[in-house]
């Protein structure tokens, strides 16, 4: 884990003198933040960075966990299937376990914040605390899609978030009407972790290597799970139309969960539509392969995302890092970060994604233009340092209710 | 004035750094996002027609405000798109008179376009209101006289010239940016005060106006060496 001065290569010594004079202001305060899991999952893996860093900067930062059984936990994980938009059948029993878990969590973890970040649905009853810790501030950090909630989990979820200070969704589109404020805080990468460091191009050249990837012909890559959602049948059409004026290949690469039946059907029939087409490079790569995807990644002429749906698209934010030119579905999280023509190239079909992919091929020097454009944008908005940022001034958003503060 | 002259006052750098803030508000087509525009706290279109300048630094500056990218990528309209595009932001001193500006050029495009009307935007690609919550902080550069300013503008951060270009003068002091200011009442310069005052900083990135500004201040810097040249003192016989 990289400490926090080390940032200063990537975005400048001014940037963390700023994060430095924030945190100056918060001294004396305890940020308390909760979730329901130490290790795994996508929290717990930017608590584990945002923590330290945060603590580094003098913010007395502190990580408690919530207890639950199986019940519980089965309970919440329809709350977050549900709150994505998947019916579940979730009955009055299931509830009540919930409320259970919850009081006891009440009456058991110690709160001692005076800004109490509670992340997700999980501890999302600890609010109840509030009453007894005067001059505490909540705030509530989803990082679900709820932009299509299932109302019977919302409905039961909707009387504890009015009672928080605020609530933090990591996409415009998130955002329902609330009676409480709400903050955006868009997710971020490390650019100093193994999947996005600058990588030597020996090692570039090893991976290419390794996969039989030729280096004298254009490369287009997919990276993601073999999902539906993903589309990477579509990515091979797209392909195939490029293929027809441009001798070049195709990389899908990415992991497919052995546990996960759909994961590799997908798999299984990509491999199928590809088939004997020894241009197209279709690899399962083993989760913990970080290096290898950022190779994957530094080695492509052209990266596609061309999700159904997507979160964030966190695959398109590693791509504008490394300058690559980008062409991806308007889905979700990637019109964000794609302005259309300015920092890449946005689609709606496999003939536009095909077109977009043609016209980056044959003119390299736009196509080099849209990724320093990306690249520009990445450092300005999605680095893990204006991730802390955004924290630092959401806690001092809590005991400043005006637009314009002078601190 | 010489330019090693010091100023009443010295300027003193601020900076500035903003959080998103959501409303829950969205517009699909051209009438929610016209009646909403009318209606939103004035810090929801100061965030969308500036929160650009901030977060593409380095880029191209277009387009300059949300409004125009979202009617023109998501509705189709490309020239009302245009329309909105041409606004002369800097022409307005309060973001009332701009808040009109836009709703009236939305209106008389509906006026003679009234099919616009008609255009949905797709789940997901609604028009979200946002706001800008801004926080202003001291940093410690300061300057006494223009070559202190010129070294002292070399350093801050894009923040530190955002605010003092663009917040102060349409959020905070209305009318007129902090350099402009700082150099007619502490220094007299009223020329360099106006230059700076008449530049069109939305057509520009943030690095280079910084430059632009650079080269104003050192051209001044010249000049008054060449009305007042420095003359080294008579060494003592």
């Amino acid at each position: 884990m990289a400490k926090i001065s080390e940032y200063s290569s990537v975005v400048g010594s001014s940037t963390i003198e700023e994060l430095q004079l924030l945190a100056g202001k918060l001294q004396g305060k305890v940020v308390q933040n909760i979730n329901s899991t130490a290790t795994g999952g996508g929290v717990a893996e930017l608590l584990s960075r945002i923590v330290p860093l945060l603590q580094e900067l003098g913010v007395n930062t502190r990580w408690d966990v919530i207890k639950g059984g199986e019940s519980f936990f089965n309970v919440t994980k329809k709350f977050h299937n549900a709150l994505h938009g998947r019916p579940e059948e979730i009955s009055p029993q299931m509830f009540e376990a919930f409320t259970e878990t919850s009081q006891q969590n009440i009456d058991e973890l110690k709160a001692y914040g005076d800004i109490m970040i509670i992340h997700d649905p999980q501890p999302i009853a600890l609010i109840k605390k509030k009453l007894s810790m005067p001059g505490s501030k909540w705030a509530w950090r989803c990082h679900i899609d709820i932009s299509s909630p299932d109302t019977h989990v919302w409905n039961f979820l909707k009387p504890f978030i009015h009672q928080y200070d605020s609530a933090i969704f990591s996409s415009p589109n998130f955002s329902p009407a609330l009676p409480i404020r709400q903050f955006l805080i868009l997710p971020s990468i490390d650019p100093l972790s193994d999947k996005n460091k600058d990588l030597p191009q020996e090692t570039i050249d090893a991976v290419l290597e390794k996969y039989q990837i030729r280096k004298d012909k254009p490369i287009i890559t997919q990276i993601s799970r073999f999902d539906y959602l993903k589309d990477p049948i579509g990515v091979i059409e797209a392909y195939r139309l490029v293929k027809k004026r441009i001798d070049c290949q195709l990389i899908l690469a990415g992991g497919t969960a052995t546990d996960d039946p759909e994961s590799s059907k997908v798999f299984a029939d990509t491999k199928e539509i590809a088939g004997n087409d020894t241009d197209i490079h279709i690899l399962p790569v083993p989760s913990g392969s970080d290096t290898e995807i950022n190779a994957l990644q530094r080695a492509s002429t052209v990266i596609i995302q061309k999700s159904l749906r997507e979160g964030f698209g966190l695959t398109v934010t590693e791509a504008l890092w490394k300058a690559k030119p980008v062409v991806a579905s308007s889905t979700g999280g990637i019109p964000l970060q794609i302005r259309h023509k300015y920092n890449g190239l946005l689609c709606h079909s496999v003939f536009g994604a095909a077109l977009s992919i043609k016209q980056l091929l044959h003119n390299p020097e736009y196509a080099k233009r849209l990724g320093e454009n990306g690249h520009e944008l990445v450092k300005q908005n999605f680095i893990l340092t204006r991730h802390l940022k955004d924290c630092l001034l959401l806690f001092l958003c809590m005991y400043h209710p005006d637009d314009i503060i002078h601190l | 004035m010489n330019v090693l002259g010091k100023a009443k006052e010295p300027f003193i750098f601020s900076t500035q750094v903003s959080l998103t803030e959501l409303t829950g508000l969205k517009a699909t087509n051209l009438q929610q996002l016209l009646d909403l525009i009318k209606t939103v706290p004035g810090s929801i279109i100061y965030h969308h027609t500036h929160h650009f300048l901030q977060e593409h630094q380095y880029l191209l500056p277009e387009p300059p405000n949300d409004f125009a990218y979202w009617v023109t990528e998501f509705l189709g309209e490309a020239r009302l798109g245009e329309y909105l595009l041409s606004i002369d932001t800097i022409q307005y001193t309060t973001i009332r008179e701009l808040r009109d500006k836009i709703a009236r050029t939305i209106e008389d495009y509906v006026k003679d376009y009234p099919t616009s009307l008609n255009k949905f935007a797709t789940t997901g690609e609604e028009f979200r209101f946002l706001k800008s919550v801004s926080f202003v902080l001291q940093t410690p550069h300061k300057a006494s006289d223009l070559k202190e300013f010129k070294t002292a503008l070399q350093k801050v951060t894009p923040g530190s010239l955002y605010f003092h270009m663009f917040e102060a003068r349409l959020r905070i002091r209305q009318g007129i940016n902090d350099f402009s200011k700082w150099l007619e009442d502490c220094l007299s310069e009223n020329k360099l005060a106006n230059k700076i005052a008449a530049l069109d900083p939305y057509t520009y990135t943030l690095e280079n106006l910084r430059f632009t500004i650079i080269k104003l201040v050192e051209k001044r810097i010249a000049e008054s060496l060449k009305e007042h040249p420095v003359i080294p003192e008579a060494l003592p016989k």
